[in-house]
C-alpha cells in the first residue's frame, strides 16, 4: 500500500469522518488519495490557521480528537499558533503536515522548514516519519497520544517521498507500545482519604474547578460532590457550565475579571480543593497571596501541574471522574454553615450588573444578556479580549463544554474558525460565536468557508471599534494613552455611529462572502436582529455598534491579590 | 537552597529526542550546567545525564517536566543518592617548562592522571574521577598555564 493511502486508512481506522485542510506540493499525494475515498470528508479553509482551529472546535464539541492536514513550509507554520492554543487547553488535535522529500531535507528546499524542531515546544508529542515502515505506528501511536491522559496536540510531518512510497503487508496495529507513556488514570486511594478527611474537618472549603472536569466528563460527579458536602463552587473559564449558572453554590468564575464571591471566598477559605485545573496567573494573581490561609487539596491528571504554582498538601494525580467517585463514596455528607450562608452574602452584594436603561448606546453585556432569553442550548464559542469576558460573566451555561475559548494562550481570531469547526460536527444545536471587531479580522476569510459548506454559524460581532481589553489597560493604567488600540477611520468623530465611520463595513463585507449580515445601533433593536439572525438558515453576521468605552467589571489589577477588587463606576 | 544536581533521564531511541529534552529545559528557564548524551546497551534505549544547579522546588519541577515528555521512560535525581558511581572525564593541556616540570608530574601522580602527550612547553593528560576530583586537579594546574581543557560533564551508573 502506498504512503498516502495508508494515511488514509489510517484515520478511517480511527474513526476520522471530517478533516480540515488546506493542499500544497507536498501534500498533493494525500489529498490525491483523500479525494476518491468516501468515508472522510475534507473541508476545505481560506487559511491553514483556520482549519487548524476549526479541527480544534471540531475536537471540543465532539470529544474526538480534531485533524488537519496541511502542506509544508509555510503550510505548517500557519498552523503554529493553532497547535500552540490547542496545548495550552490541552485539546486533542493532530496535524499531519507535508514536508520536502527525505533526501532534500536539510537544504532549505522550496517550502521546506523544520516543522518537528518548531512544534516540538508548542505539542504534546510530535513525529517526523523518515521511514514508510514505521508510518503505521505513528499514526496510532499519535491518537494514543493526543487523545489519552492530559490530551494534546501532536504533529505527524510526512515526506512528499513517504507520501509515494510502497508499504507491502500494510497492517494498522491494534495496540501501541510505548515505554515511558502510561498515564496515571486511577487516584491514590490513600491520598483520596487524606482528601476526605480534609473536607470532613473544614470549616470554610471552596471547590475550584478547571477544564479537566469538561475532559474528564466528570460534570456529573462534580454535582454530586458539591451537593453532597455543600461545597462553595467557582469555576474557571475553562470549565464554565460544567456546574449550572444558576446552581445555589456556584460563585462564579474567579481571577482578575471573576466575581467578587468567588475570589473572596478564594482568598478567606481554609480548604481549596482544585480539580482540573492550574492556577492560572489570571486566576491566582501572585501566588504567595493566593489562599493564603488554606491548605490546598490538588487533583490533577497531570503530575507536573501539582505543585508548579502553588504548594500542594494533598496531591492527587489521577483522572477527576475517578477521584471524584472514590471521593464521594467515602464521604459523609455535611450540612450548610455560616460559610455557605457568607459566600451568598456576597453573591447577592456584589451581583454582576450593567446599566442599560440608562444608556442611549448599545451595552454588550446586554446582547449577552438578552440571548440568555433566545436559546435554550447552544454551543458558544468566543474570540479573545472584552467580548470573552461579558460572555463568561453573563452567559448562563448549564453544561458542561458549552464554552469554546482560548483560555490558556489567548488567540485572537480564534473564534471563527473554531465555531466553523463546531458547526461542521453538527451537534444538533446553535454554534454561536461571539467574537470583537478585532479578533473577527484575524480570520474573516474563514466566512467564506461557512457559506461554501452551509456551515449555519451565528457570528455575534461586538463592534466598539477598538481592541478594547488593551483600550481598558490603557485607560486605567496607561493614563488614557490609546497606543494604535483605535480601529476606527482616523479623523472621525467618535460619537458618530454611523457605519461610514467604521472600517471595514462588516455587513457588507459578510454578504460579499455569502453571508446574510445584519446590524443593530439602537438598544431597542438589539433583540430583533438576534431573533432575525438566530431564525436565518445559514451562516450570519449580526454587528452591534456598542459603547466604545465599556470595560470589563470586576476588574483585579495585574500584580494584585485577587481581593483587591476595582467595581467599576456602576457599581 | 541552590544544589547541584546530577539527573539521569532513560529516553526511547527517537531522533530529535536529545533537541527536545534540553529544549525543554531551556523553555522553562533552567540553565543546563553540562549534558551528555549516548547510547546504552539496549539499541531502543539512550541515556541523557544532565547537571542542573536548583532548589528543591525547582528539582521537582524539573524531574516532572522531563517525565512528562512522551519519549521519557525513567527520570532519576541521583544527587542524593550513595548507590551510583558518578564519574566525569577530563582532558587538559598545561603549559610546562624545564623547571616546573616534574612538579606537574608529580601532581600527576597523586591524581593518577594519565599523560597522553608530552613536549618541551606542554603536557597533555587525561583523568577520569568524581567531579570533585577533576576541580581539584584544575586548580592546581591552574597556576602552571592551562591551555586548554575540555570535561565530559558527569555521568553515572547504579551499582
Amino acid at each position: 500500500m502506498k504512503g498516502s493511502e495508508i494515511i488514509v486508512d489510517s484515520l478511517k481506522q480511527e474513526k476520522v469522518d471530517k478533516i480540515f485542510g488546506y493542499p500544497g506540493g507536498a501534500v498533493i499525494p494525500i489529498f490525491d488519495t483523500l479525494h476518491s475515498n468516501r468515508d472522510i470528508e475534507v473541508m476545505l479553509t481560506r487559511h491553514e490557521q483556520g482549519a487548524v482551529h476549526a479541527a480544534d472546535g471540531y475536537a471540543r464539541t465532539t470529544g474526538k480528537p480534531g485533524v488537519c492536514i496541511v502542506t509544508s513550509g509555510p503550510g505548517a507554520t500557519n498552523t503554529i499558533t493553532g497547535l500552540a492554543t490547542a496545548k495550552l487547553d490541552s485539546i486533542p488535535v493532530i496535524v499531519i503536515s507535508g514536508q520536502v522529500p527525505t533526501s532534500y531535507i536539510g537544504t532549505d528546499a522550496f517550502q521546506e522548514t523544520d516543522f518537528f524542531g518548531l512544534s516540538t515546544s508548542i505539542c504534546k508529542h510530535n513525529y517526523l516519519v523518515k521511514d514508510i515502515k514505521n508510518l503505521p505506528n505513528i499514526i496510532k501511536e499519535a491518537f494514543h497520544v493526543a487523545t489519552s491522559g492530559r490530551p494534546g496536540p501532536v504533529t505527524i510531518d510526512v515526506p512528499k517521498d513517504v507520501s509515494l512510497a510502497e508499504l507491502p503487508n500494510y497492517k494498522y496495529p491494534k495496540k501501541v507500545d510505548m515505554a515511558g507513556y502510561q498515564p496515571v488514570i486511577e487516584g491514590n486511594m490513600k491520598q483520596i482519604k487524606k482528601l476526605a478527611e480534609a473536607i470532613k474537618k473544614s470549616s470554610k472549603p471552596v471547590l475550584y474547578t478547571g477544564g479537566g472536569i469538561v475532559t474528564s466528563g466528570a460534570e456529573k460527579e462534580i454535582r454530586k460532590l458539591v451537593e453532597k458536602v455543600n461545597i462553595p463552587t467557582t469555576t474557571t473559564l475553562m470549565g464554565l457550565g460544567t456546574l449550572p449558572y444558576d446552581h445555589p453554590e456556584f460563585l462564579g468564575m474567579p481571577g482578575m475579571h471573576g466575581t467578587v464571591a468567588a475570589n473572596y471566598a478564594l482568598t478567606e477559605c481554609d480548604l481549596l480543593i482544585a480539580i482540573g485545573t492550574r492556577f492560572d496567573d489570571r486566576v491566582t494573581g501572585p501566588p504567595d497571596t493566593f489562599a493564603k490561609n488554606a491548605k490546598v487539596a490538588h487533583v490533577d491528571i497531570d503530575p507536573a501541574e501539582i505543585g508548579k504554582i502553588i504548594e500542594t498538601d494533598i496531591p492527587v494525580v489521577g483522572d477527576a471522574g475517578d477521584v471524584l467517585k472514590k471521593l464521594i463514596n467515602i464521604l459523609e455528607p455535611k450540612a450548610k454553615n455560616g460559610w455557605n450562608k457568607k459566600t451568598q452574602q456576597w453573591k447577592s452584594r456584589y451581583p454582576l450588573k450593567y446599566d442599560q436603561a440608562n444608556s442611549k448606546e448599545i451595552l454588550p453585556q446586554y446582547i449577552i444578556d438578552t440571548l440568555n432569553d433566545l436559546v435554550d442550548d447552544a454551543i458558544m464559542v468566543t474570540d479573545v479580549g472584552q467580548h470573552q469576558m461579558w460572555v463568561a460573566q453573563f452567559f448562563h451555561f448549564k453544561n458542561s463544554g458549552q464554552l469554546l475559548t482560548s483560555g490558556g494562550l489567548g488567540t485572537m481570531g480564534y473564534g471563527l474558525p473554531a465555531a466553523m469547526g463546531a458547526a461542521a460536527s453538527k451537534p444538533g444545536k446553535p454554534v454561536i460565536n461571539v467574537s470583537g471587531d478585532g479578533g473577527f479580522q484575524m480570520n474573516i476569510q474563514e466566512l467564506t468557508t461557512c457559506a461554501l459548506n452551509n456551515l449555519p454559524v451565528k457570528n455575534i460581532l461586538i463592534n466598539n471599534s477598538y481592541l478594547g481589553m488593551v483600550r481598558q489597560w490603557q485607560e486605567l493604567f496607561w493614563d488614557k494613552r490609546y497606543a494604535k488600540t483605535s480601529l476606527r477611520k482616523p479623523g472621525q468623530n467618535p460619537e458618530d455611529n454611523t457605519p461610514t465611520n467604521y472600517c471595514p463595513d462588516m455587513v457588507k463585507l459578510a454578504e460579499a462572502s455569502g453571508v446574510k449580515g445584519l446590524r443593530a445601533n439602537k438598544p431597542e433593536d438589539v433583540e430583533e436582529v438576534l431573533k432575525t439572525g438566530l431564525e436565518y438558515d445559514g451562516p450570519v453576521v449580526m454587528e452591534f455598534f456598542v459603547r466604545e468605552t465599556e470595560n470589563v467589571y470586576p476588574m483585579v489589577p495585574s500584580g494584585k491579590p485577587i481581593n483587591e477588587i476595582i467595581l467599576g463606576d456602576e457599581q | 537552597m541552590k544544589e547541584k544536581h546530577t539527573i539521569i533521564i532513560k529516553v526511547t531511541n527517537h531522533p530529535g529526542v536529545l533537541a527536545k529534552i534540553s529544549g525543554l529545559l531551556a523553555q522553562r528557564g533552567y540553565n543546563i550546567e553540562s549534558a551528555i548524551a549516548a547510547p546504552t546497551e539496549n539499541p531502543d534505549v539512550y541515556k541523557i545525564s544532565v547537571v542542573v544547579e536548583e532548589d528543591d522546588r525547582g528539582i521537582q519541577q524539573i524531574t516532572k517536566q522531563l517525565n512528562k515528555v512522551v519519549d521519557t521512560i525513567k527520570v532519576t535525581d541521583i544527587s542524593h543518592k550513595n548507590n551510583y558511581v558518578v564519574r566525569e572525564y577530563l582532558i587538559i593541556k598545561v603549559k610546562v617548562n624545564n623547571e616546573n616540570r616534574s612538579d606537574v608530574f608529580e601532581l600527576m601522580q597523586v591524581f593518577s592522571a594519565k599523560a597522553l602527550d608530552v613536549d618541551s612547553d606542554y603536557i597533555m593528560m587525561e583523568l577520569a574521577g568524581t567531579q570533585r576530583k577533576i576541580s581539584r586537579i584544575i586548580k592546581l594546574l591552574k597556576p602552571y598555564g592551562i591551555e586548554e581543557y575540555v570535561r565530559s560533564g558527569e555521568f553515572a551508573m547504579s551499582e
